[in-house]
């Protein structure tokens, strides 16, 4: 068999999103990424929900399953409980992930049911027109907030810390190499890999992410996570996090300035969940925007879980077919009728 | 005059009886389920028919001697055929005095009664609503009491053991169960080896519970009870040759499921968010990781029902039950599995509503729901049980419809026959007629949107499957492609497969028959799910008297059978009775355009057979 392409993957749907919308490089990433797995075509299931990023599943030549509003996680966990063998990507966006399909996503992380949730984070309801989302920052107008949103927005990444997931990560859209990086540690994780892809609506929201996105600003606004690295930023990479052990917080320091030197500068320990937290709800108006595996900390699965108690029973419990079962209890005869 | 008097004068023999009922009622925590299913078991072994009704409350533990904290269950055996747990009762087993006031009404003149007087203290007369003690008025003149200080016999049976006196106070109900099982003259024996195994860990509480019953046995034995009062003679019932069990509705219907799993050679995924009162079948397939089964308990109704979906498209077949709110937040999903045209078995065990209603009562009421509680044109097969043991079969069949039309089907069950128990002949399992299911595998010429010509049955490929690749999702899709369309030609199109494939079902459904009677007449009782055994008696009595009666029970609600409709053009008259306002004779009315009339129930108790009786009468009245 000649190795898989970019091009086994995509399927002759036209592609409907807007012109100039994140997900076409999302998608365009992840067909060009699947292929590097060496996993059989047919062993791949992308699972959705409802909304802009749920349109997914259609441009990929797998197996793919559109479903209902906030649902895809239940879904997917049933496919891959079914059948522990494939490979299972759930796509969903901010508000069908955070919003109407929130209980779903907080369960399928705590369980930690083996798949790949994307979460496409552009901040706004995209497909319904453009209402605010639960990403969404306060005072955003909108058809639904015409004098400016006052939701508290929540952060996916804190979000899932939260509801106990075991991998949680940050991307950008239009990053292919960096999405790719975290698509495969995402990948490699045995259990839920949680990845927040900060998409850009150009329709609805747009240029929301340029602070980072932007190459002459990303320099100065991106913190490059890497495990057992120093978390350094800037043009010329002097800017770093430091905790300050008063306000137990990070604080944001100049190597060579008041006395700082690279030491000071705290490590990436991504299977640090306190250290997770911090970076997770960092002030972004005032702190560079981490991106990359923020934590990571595996545990068993659930589904090897269930399939491990299945065949300990199994083997424990006397054997019985269908007959013996129904037979099972007390049972009399009636010698003649 | 109550139906076992009748039968009983007529006999001509004082304590010998073709059947008979028997209720214990007492405080929820005195154990009266227990008593109840024991005493059913001994009384099955010993050979009679029987149908049993446990009829408890909401409230896990109520406060001590209220009245809304009655548990009750109630039993009616015989040598007869037994379809329902009696209408009256003849004896009634009573704990306390809340149990007293709210059962006397039940209890037939002349009916014995036997209670515990040690509950009967002020403060528990009082919670009852008592003003004076029942016991030292003439108030239950009209019944025949059998007073027993339970509560002291049972402290002092046990005190050999060392219980403390809350585990003491316990043995009370297996006491009782000792001298009902006297009274009946029914065997101790199973009894005290299920005692033995159940406290196989414990053996001071295994032997504290078996002292008890052999007291209560003992007790009827040796004490001097009232003139009057002595064993009764309930001979075995003729029944079939063969290996038999008791089996509640809620047993039945996991066996069925795993039967259908097996003959389907599908592996069963069952996904269920915990209600009351079909929680039972999740905790009952959740044993059996023997057989090819996954269960899962969902973080919400809808979870369950979507991993159920996600089973069934990644090739198992997805199961998934509830009782009726929690069907109404499954139903968006019930919805895709329609449109993605994929199996999915969905089983209602209803409750009476709407909203919380009567989370342990029985009703009739979802069937509206199931038929058209959907957005869209939706349309499902709905069939229904009519009894515990019939749980079984109706599993299997609505296995075998969602298997093979690639639809979801709703299975309706109640709150009565989950609970109930009845003796089951158990079925040679080889003898089951199955229907493998084969997951497609052909990769020339497919698109998702392929279907059988003959059941309109679309396409199963399932993920994993080399070179049938594709989507799915709720958008319509061409019937020709499976891409997503938006054209209307194709939304009309595709509606119209939905409904011809669901409505193609009738013909491949067994021919409606007539449970009794003759196939003409003045009067057919046309009834659905668990009516069944009340109607049947009522139907039966009436015959019996010489009346122009049959009873016709419905299986397959939605599609009906082809012959349906020729069947109930041979009555005069059709009587419906069901437990909701008239939901099914709705139905009947608009697609058949006859004048069928309602009897409706919605106490959340179970339709009395004289209730059924006496609609019959007025009914063939205005016949006349």
């Amino acid at each position: 068999m000649s190795e898989l392409t970019l091009k086994d993957y995509a399927t002759e749907q036209e592609v409907r999103w807007c012109p100039g919308c994140g997900d076409y490089a999302i998608l365009k990433t992840i067909q060009k990424f699947l292929p590097t797995l060496g996993i059989p075509k047919e062993q791949s299931v992308f699972i959705s929900g409802i909304g802009c990023s749920s349109r997914f599943p259609y441009y990929m030549n797998t197996y793919g399953f559109h479903t209902i509003h906030g649902r895809a996680p239940s879904i997917a966990t049933g496919v891959k409980l079914a059948n522990p063998e494939l490979d299972v990507w759930v796509i969903t966006g901010d508000g069908d992930g955070l919003s109407i399909g929130g209980n779903h996503m907080l369960h399928v992380l705590r369980r930690n049911v083996n798949l790949n949730i994307l979460l496409f984070n552009n901040e706004i309801y995209g497909l319904t027109k453009g209402q605010y989302s639960p990403t969404s920052q306060v005072g955003l107008r909108t058809p639904s907030s015409p004098d400016g949103s006052v939701d508290n927005p929540l952060s996916p990444c804190t979000f899932a810390l939260g509801a106990g997931a075991r991998f949680i990560a940050r991307s950008i859209d239009t990053e292919m190499k960096h999405l790719t990086s975290v698509l495969s540690n995402a990948h490699a994780h045995q259990g839920s890999s949680f990845v927040e892809i900060l998409q850009n609506c150009p329709i609805y929201n747009d240029g929301i992410f340029d602070r980072v996105k932007d190459k002459k600003t990303a320099s100065e606004n991106r913190l490059i996570l890497q495990n057992g690295r120093a978390m350094l930023f800037g043009e010329d990479g002097t800017k770093g996090l430091r905790l300050n052990l008063e306000s137990l917080s990070l604080e944001v320091v100049t190597i060579g300035e008041g006395g700082v030197v690279l030491s000071d500068i705290v490590i990436h320990n991504e299977r640090n969940k306190t250290l997770a937290h911090m970076l997770m709800e960092l002030d972004l108006s005032i702190f560079p925007t981490p991106l990359g595996v923020i934590y990571h900390n595996p545990i068993n699965p659930y589904d090897d879980q269930v399939y491990a108690q299945r065949i300990k029973v199994r083997e424990t419990k006397e054997k019985v077919d269908m007959n013996a079962l129904l037979r099972s209890g007390h049972t009399w005869t009636v010698e003649k009728g | 005059m109550s139906v076992v008097e009748k039968i009983n004068s007529d006999a001509g023999l004082d304590n010998e009886r073709s059947t008979i009922v028997v209720r214990f009622a007492g405080d929820s925590g005195d154990g009266m389920q227990l008593t109840g299913n024991n005493f059913t078991n001994a009384s099955a072994i010993y050979g009679n028919d029987l149908a049993t009704f446990p009829d408890y409350p909401a409230e896990i533990r109520a406060p001590a001697g209220a009245k809304f904290g009655v548990s009750a269950f109630q039993i009616c055996f015989g040598s007869d055929e037994v379809t329902t747990a009696g209408d009256e009762v003849d004896v009634l087993v009573v704990m306390n005095p809340a149990a007293l006031i709210t059962n006397l009404d039940l209890l037939i003149t002349g009916g014995l009664i036997i209670v515990d007087i040690d509950a009967f203290t002020a403060k528990n007369l009082k919670r009852a609503g008592y003003e004076n003690n029942p016991l030292e008025t003439d108030e239950l003149d009209a019944y025949r009491v059998l007073p027993i200080s339970i509560t002291k016999q049972v402290l002092d049976t046990v005190k050999p053991f060392g219980l403390s006196h809350k585990f003491a106070v316990r043995c009370k109900n297996m006491w009782t169960l000792g001298l009902t099982l006297w009274l009946f003259d029914r065997s101790r024996e199973l009894i005290i080896s299920g005692l033995r195994t159940k406290f196989s860990n414990n053996s001071e509480i295994a032997d504290a519970n078996i002292a008890a019953v052999n007291a209560g046995h003992a007790f009827g034995e040796t004490a001097e009870l009232p003139s009057g009062i002595e064993v009764y003679k309930i001979l075995p019932a003729s029944v079939p040759a063969g290996l038999y069990r008791n089996i509640t509705g809620t047993e039945a219907l996991a066996y069925g499921v795993i039967a259908g799993g097996q003959l389907s050679n599908l592996p069963i995924f069952f996904a269920s968010y915990p209600i009351t009162p079909a929680s039972g079948l999740l905790h009952a397939l959740s044993n059996q990781k023997n057989f090819d089964v996954i269960t899962f308990q969902a973080e919400d109704e809808i979870a369950a029902v979507c991993a159920a979906l996600g089973a069934s498209f990644a090739g198992s077949l997805g199961v998934t039950s509830s009782s009726g709110p929690g069907i109404a937040l499954k139903s968006e999903a019930i919805s895709l599995a329609i449109a993605t045209e994929l199996p999915l078995l969905v089983v209602n065990t209803q409750r009476g509503g709407p909203s919380t209603g009567l989370p342990t009562k029985t009703e009739q009421s979802d069937l509206n729901q199931s038929l058209f509680g959907r957005h869209g044109d939706s349309s499902l097969p709905v069939v229904s049980a009519s009894s515990a043991l019939d749980c079984f079969e109706v599993a299997i069949e609505a296995i075998r419809i969602a298997t093979k039309y690639r639809t979801p089907v709703i299975l309706l069950s109640d709150g009565y026959m989950a609970n109930a128990s009845e003796p089951w002949k158990v079925p040679n399992f080889d003898e089951i007629k199955p229907f493998p299911v084969q997951h497609e595998t052909e990769v020339e010429g497919f698109t998702p949107a392929k279907r059988d010509p003959d059941t309109l049955a679309r396409v199963w490929a399932k993920p994993g499957t080399k070179g049938l690749e594709h989507r799915i999702g709720g958008i319509e899709k061409d019937a020709n492609t499976g891409d997503i369309s938006y054209e209307p030609a194709n939304h009309q199109l595709m509606t119209n497969i939905r409904k011809q494939k669901i409505d193609g079902i009738s013909r491949d459904i067994p021919s409606q028959e007539i449970s009794l009677g003759e196939s003409r007449g003045k009067l057919v009782v046309l009834g659905w799910g668990s009516t069944f055994g009340a109607i049947h008696q009522a139907v039966k009595r009436a015959r019996q008297e010489g009346l122009e009666v049959s009873h016709i029970h419905i299986r397959h609600i939605w599609p009906m059978p082809e012959n349906l409709n020729t069947l109930l053009a041979g009555f005069e008259r059709v009587l419906m009775p069901e437990m909701n306002t008239g939901q099914l004779v709705k139905v009947i009315r608009s697609t058949f355009l006859i004048d069928a009339l309602s009897l409706s129930k919605v106490s959340g108790q179970p339709f009395k057979i004289q209730e059924i009786s006496d609609a019959i009468y007025s009914c063939l009245e205005e016949v006349k």
